[in-house]
């Protein structure tokens, strides 16, 4: 019965982790190539690649952060708090996330408060 | 054989994971873009007209604020601004109740406070008053409002940076609470946008800034209201154009 259950548990990894980790290495490329057009401010071309990142694993806090960012450079203000807290969502623990949505936060609140104007 | 495959597997997920927690990262400049509160496609003009002003004697802000506000406008809007005199509005409503305008024997200024200030606000809802200063100038769009400059004194504790030398004749610092008498200015302006071409309200939009010095310290007026201006310069510009935040955000990998 045991010899099962780790047989079992044996396939299952054996299927799964590659599966995931062609998913997570082809969102990485994803990452990686976002990343070197933003250094070229292409924020355009950097925010579709993050967003194809997220779409081939949506569990890459990193993935979600640059999309935030890149959102944010596009003035999709919406877009780019989503992203955000998707980001802390999945790694609450993250100062570098935190920080980056705390500055965001700054410029959203203020953007709303005066969208309230006359 | 079974236990060691599955001991690989837990080992490859835990260096996967592992791997994950490792991250890279670039810091990287960004501009955010915060988008105009007006749309001013339809102008091709602005004209400070000038502004109902009240409170301390010791600066013009009629003149200071409209002079500022052009040099800001030439050049960070894509506006051409109309260059001409500033409007005394406080004369044109006095004018207008039949007010006599002689100067005050005690120099006392004529709007001294927020209350006084508000019985001139009317001229800002006469449409065809602007509507006629807007057909003079070719249909601008005609920033106006009030400034209120005032003089402020208050007292409190504050927390003050202290020197002191330890006992290794090392000198450190140190907050302490102290008792101080602080004066300064206080700048509220209120700004106001104007269709020209049909003497409308289209937006308006208020501040308070405070500037506060130990009371000992001499700070002319003038350099407190450029301090003040300064801090709230951003916002009432990006009520026209679209500005850009200047930061640092951080890429992952």
């Amino acid at each position: 019965m045991t010899k099962r259950v780790l047989l079992a548990a044996a396939l299952i990894l054996a299927t799964a982790l590659p599966a995931y980790a062609d998913k997570r290495s082809d969102a990485k490329a994803q990452v990686s190539f976002g990343i070197l057009v933003a250094q070229k401010h292409l924020w355009k071309e950097a925010a579709r690649a993050w967003e194809r990142a997220t779409e081939l694993d949506p569990t890459y806090a990193a993935a979600w952060n640059n999309l935030g960012i890149g959102y944010e450079q596009l003035g999709r203000f919406n877009d780019a708090r989503k992203a955000y807290d998707k980001a802390q969502e999945l790694d609450p623990n993250n100062t570098l996330i935190r920080n980056n949505n705390d500055q965001f936060r700054e410029i959203y609140d203020r953007q709303n408060r005066r969208s309230g104007g006359r | 054989m079974i236990a060691r495959t599955v001991a690989a597997a837990a080992a490859s997920l835990a260096l996967a994971v592992g791997s994950a927690g490792c991250l890279s990262f670039y810091e990287i400049g960004v501009e955010t873009p915060i988008q105009a509160k007006l749309d001013v496609s339809p102008f091709q003009r602005v004209l400070v007209a000038g502004f109902v002003t009240g409170g301390s004697r010791n600066i013009d802000p009629n003149t200071e604020t409209a002079r500022l506000l052009r040099s800001q406008l030439r050049t960070k809007s894509d506006l051409k601004v109309v260059d001409t005199d500033v409007m005394q509005l406080a004369d044109e409503i006095d004018k207008r109740r039949g007010a006599a305008q002689t100067p005050s024997p005690t120099d006392e200024p004529r709007i001294k406070n927020e209350q006084d200030l508000q019985a001139y606000e009317e001229i800002f809802k006469d449409a065809d008053y602007w509507k006629k200063i807007g057909a003079e100038f070719q249909m601008p769009l005609i920033i106006t409002g009030t400034v209120l400059f005032t003089e402020v004194e208050k007292s409190g504790v504050v927390n003050k940076p202290t020197s002191f030398v330890d006992s290794q004749g090392i000198t450190r610092y140190q907050e302490s609470r102290t008792y101080s008498e602080l004066k300064g200015y206080a700048l509220a302006p209120k700004f106001i946008f104007i269709d020209g071409r049909t003497g409308q309200v289209l937006y308006s939009e208020g501040f308070h800034e405070e500037r506060l010095y130990p009371k000992d310290q001499n700070t002319p007026a003038l350099s407190t209201y450029f301090e003040l201006m300064d801090s709230l310069l951003p916002s009432f510009l990006n009520t026209l154009s679209t500005q850009r935040i200047r930061g640092t955000r951080i890429l992952l990998k």
